[in-house]
Formats: structure tokens, C-alpha cells, sequence
């Protein structure tokens, strides 16, 4: 079970509280987390990764067991800590403004 | 006894302010969907209860929401509310926020790129839906104008969106190029009398007319004049702020320009100024009084770099000769230190026997005025900065 943290607007859009907890079967990536995402809150499509494209909205961010992976490939594996549920996947948006 | 319904998008929600058809008190329902800027939001005029809007942010992208019920609940039109949020073979359903333009062989060619705000070849980019116009008839069918421009169409009630890639691919499309706000296709109006017949507006490119429902686009910017542009008497290149038209003509139209308030006689063939005795001609909103086809209405900006009123006095213009004559209402609004600006899908009238007449500002009022603009009064005063105001006019 991987467990996934999102920005407080994308959890009201999704209508959940507290992290989301998604099945993911073969390797866990940013890839394969959005995708499992995606089909279980299909209102997120297009807030995180472009629609057609599928490339990451310019001011959103990820991180990992407390590594900043925005900018990895989205196929590289995650963190076993990742893949087991011991630490959660972070969607965050970018700071911006004052 | 009529009711109005006012809808209110901010830079931080939707408000829907709901009244008798006396229009003194109001009962306020939001934020919906606090926190994301509202651009637009407006109800189907052959089903009311229906409502679009248009939910959007930097950060997450474009969100199409839909009520069926006036407001009271909302869900995506991809995945309704209740509903399962896959398709039978497991598809996602959230297709209502997909806007993607049309550049299939058949349709889409050529389209190529527009000009940045430098002159250099841009690529469009989608960023947001400014504007949403429910179709005359059918509550299913939507228009939709989006930055960067281009108009977009749904007929499923707003589960899927195509492009109407005639306006885009007409031929004056590389030359567009944005204006401050961005280049956004802000103004849609669908005509009642001629269903054919829609007009748009873009920022910075001008006014266009289509006389076939949308398929073929031509411009309609002649008697425009804009000092700062390479060409003054371009074809295209006008900062078109707003054009409103009273559905009892077809041929009449009214515009605010970045500077200039403008009128046509002949839908848009050609244009002349009726700026008149305002005291500038800078602005975002024009509206027409619900039952006067020549009662117009503008609130002047200062100026391009200073968008407040003139004085600090916040005045509504109403010409009751189609232009040329003004004259300032400022019973109700705040007549010293006032320097909002009223955005320029912000004003909107009702049409009781009484037309109200609506605006709201960037300071997060919405003033109402319930007998043709001779006194106003604060519905609400400190909503986050508004950025679009529509009314329904309940029976």
C-alpha cells in the first residue's frame, strides 16, 4: 500500500481527508503512483500532469523519504520505504508569492 | 414573485447571493470551492437550475464544475456526483477538464502560433477557461472561451470539450498576441434572433463574428483605433475589453475597449466611438439595461497603468441615448478614497420590470441597484477581489 500526501486543494477536489492509500501492482514509480491516482480520483487528471502530454504542471513538486524527485525520470523506482507504505509519497505545490 | 440569483466568482471561490424580487436582502451561500480563482460562472437560460463554472488555479489547472440544482451541489461533469468515477472497462471519467486544441489534418491545419508579447512566434498554450455561455436552447450544449484564445464547445452537458477550430484557423491567428491579463477569449455572445450568429472577443486581437454557428470566423475591428499598436486601424490587434449587446437586435452592438467605448449598427462591420462626455474612456465592463436597448452602462479606470476610478469616486455611466451622453451615478458608491477596479465580466443586469443592474470590484464588494442604476447599495463588501458577476432572473 503505498500512501500519497496532497496539496489541501487537491484533497477537497478529491473529497478526502488525510493521505490517500492506493494498491499498486509491479514497480512503484512516480509514473505508476499518479497513474493509480489518477484512476481512483479521476477529478485529479490534469491537476498534476498535463492532460495529453502528461508532463508535471510547472509548480507542482514531489518528494521522497525526504528527497526532492521532481526533477528524476518518472520511471525511476521509488524508495523501498515508498513501495512498502512506511513514508508517504509527497504531491506538494511550489512556493510562490509572499 | 420573481426571485434573482447573482453568481460571483473570485480569486478565492464562487458566492451565490440569492433575493427576492424586491432585491433587498440577500441571503449569501460560499465560498464554493474556496480557495480557487472562479473566472466565471452562468446558469443555462432554458433551465436555470443549471449552472456552469469554471474553477481554475496556477498551481492545479483548469476544473469544469457543474450544478444541477442552482447552485446547491456541485461535481465535474466527468464524473458526476454519486456516480461511479470509472468507466466499465475501468477508464477514468474526469474528461471535463480537458481542453485540447484541434490540430487534426481535417479541422485543426493550419494552425501554427500566435505572438508573444515581444512579436516572437509563440506556441498556444492552454492556461484556463474565462468565459462559459450555455447555449439559447439546449442546457447541454456550452461554449467556452479559454486563454489562450480559442472557443471551445460541449454538447454533453460539459463531460468533453472540442474545439471550434474555424476562428482560431481563419487566418489572422499567428498575428493575435496577448494583453496584460493574457490572451484570453473573454466575450461570447450567442444571439437570439439569428442562432447562427455568435460574437467573441479576445484580448489583445480584437472582435470576431461567425455567421454559421461557429464553423467559419471573420474579424470585426473596422472603426477601431488603437494608438498603441504598430497599426492603429489594424485588422486585428485591438485590446477588446468587453461588447455587450441587448437581445433584441442583432445588429447593435456595445463595446468597451482598452481605451474607447465604442457602438456598431451592423454587427460589427464597422464600429464608431460614443465615448462622449465621460470623463475617460478607459474601462473594462459595458452591459445594456435588460428593457432600454439603448441604456448603457460603463464604469470608467482611470487609465491603462492606473485601473481605479478617476478621484478616488467610484461612478457608474449610464447613457440613455445608445452612447455619446453620460451621465455619473454615484448614489450608494462610495464617492471619496475608492480605488478598485471593476473587471470586465463583472457587471451583469437582471431583467424584473425594475432592472437591476449589478457590478462587483476587485475590493470584494458587489453593489446592486434595483432601479435601473439611479441608487445603489452594497450586496456584500468584502468578498475576495471579484472577478465575474451574472445574474438569472427566477420565475
Amino acid at each position: 500500500m503505498i500512501l500519497v500526501v496532497l496539496p489541501a486543494h487537491l484533497r477537497s477536489l478529491a473529497g478526502v481527508t488525510g493521505d490517500v492509500k492506493l494498491e499498486i501492482d509491479g514497480p512503484v514509480t512516480r509514473h505508476s503512483i499518479l497513474d493509480a491516482l489518477e484512476a481512483r480520483y479521476p477529478m485529479l487528471r490534469g491537476t498534476i500532469r498535463d492532460h495529453v502530454a502528461g508532463e508535471r504542471r510547472p509548480m507542482l513538486r514531489f518528494f521522497a523519504c525526504g528527497e526532492d524527485v521532481t526533477h528524476e525520470s518518472a520511471d525511476t523506482p521509488l524508495p523501498e520505504a515508498i513501495a512498502s507504505g512506511a513514508e508517504p509519497f509527497y504531491i506538494i505545490g511550489a512556493i510562490a508569492g509572499g | 414573485m420573481s426571485n434573482v440569483r447573482l453568481l460571483v466568482g473570485t480569486r478565492k471561490g464562487a458566492f451565490i447571493l440569492n433575493s427576492d424580487g424586491k432585491r433587498e436582502k440577500w441571503d449569501v451561500s460560499g465560498p464554493h470551492f474556496a480557495g480557487w480563482e472562479i473566472y466565471h460562472m452562468k446558469g443555462s437560460a432554458v433551465d436555470p437550475n443549471r449552472i456552469y463554472a469554471s474553477q481554475t488555479s496556477g498551481w492545479f489547472g483548469q476544473i469544469i464544475q457543474r450544478s444541477d440544482d442552482g447552485g446547491k451541489t456541485w461535481f465535474q461533469p466527468g464524473t458526476p456526483a454519486g456516480a461511479p468515477t470509472t468507466s466499465p472497462d475501468g477508464m477514468p471519467m474526469g474528461e471535463s477538464n480537458k481542453f485540447v486544441y484541434d490540430t487534426s489534418d481535417e479541422t485543426g491545419k493550419p494552425l501554427t502560433t500566435h505572438q508573444f508579447y515581444d512579436g516572437t512566434p509563440h506556441p498556444w498554450e492552454f492556461k484556463r477557461v474565462w468565459h462559459l455561455e450555455p447555449s439559447l436552447d439546449n442546457p447541454d450544449t456550452v461554449f467556452a472561451g479559454i486563454e489562450d484564445a480559442a472557443l471551445f464547445r460541449s454538447t454533453n452537458g460539459g463531460q468533453t470539450w472540442q474545439e471550434l477550430p474555424g476562428l482560431r484557423g481563419h487566418g489572422t491567428g499567428s498575428q493575435w498576441q496577448p494583453g496584460a491579463g493574457g490572451m484570453c477569449l473573454h466575450t461570447i455572445i450567442l444571439d437570439n434572433n439569428n442562432r447562427d450568429r455568435i460574437f467573441v472577443a479576445i484580448s489583445a486581437a480584437g472582435a470576431f463574428r461567425s455567421d454559421d454557428g461557429g464553423a467559419t470566423w471573420k474579424p470585426i475591428n473596422k472603426g477601431l483605433h488603437s494608438q498603441y499598436i504598430p497599426d492603429p486601424n489594424a485588422e486585428v490587434g485591438h485590446c477588446v475589453h468587453h461588447i455587450a449587446k441587448h437581445p433584441s437586435n442583432s445588429n447593435v452592438l456595445f463595446m468597451q475597449k482598452h481605451w474607447d467605448v465604442m457602438r456598431s449598427d451592423n454587427a460589427g462591420d464597422s464600429w464608431t466611438e460614443i465615448s462622449g462626455n465621460l470623463p475617460t474612456d478607459f474601462g473594462f465592463v459595458i452591459d445594456v439595461h435588460a428593457h432600454e436597448p439603448e441604456t448603457i452602462y460603463v464604469v470608467p479606470i482611470k487609465s491603462d497603468s492606473e485601473h481605479y476610478p478617476m478621484d478616488g469616486k467610484l461612478r457608474v455611466y449610464r447613457s440613455r441615448t445608445g452612447g455619446n451622453e453620460w451621465e455619473a451615478l454615484t448614489n450608494g458608491l462610495p464617492q471619496e478614497n475608492c480605488y478598485v477596479n471593476v473587471l470586465r465580466d463583472a457587471m451583469a443586469v437582471d431583467s424584473l420590470d425594475s432592472c437591476g443592474v449589478y457590478f462587483g470590484t476587485t475590493g470584494g464588494q458587489v453593489y446592486g441597484s434595483a432601479d435601473s442604476g439611479d441608487a445603489w447599495r452594497p450586496i456584500v463588501h468584502d468578498l475576495p477581489p471579484v472577478l465575474s458577476v451574472e445574474v438569472q432572473t427566477l420565475t
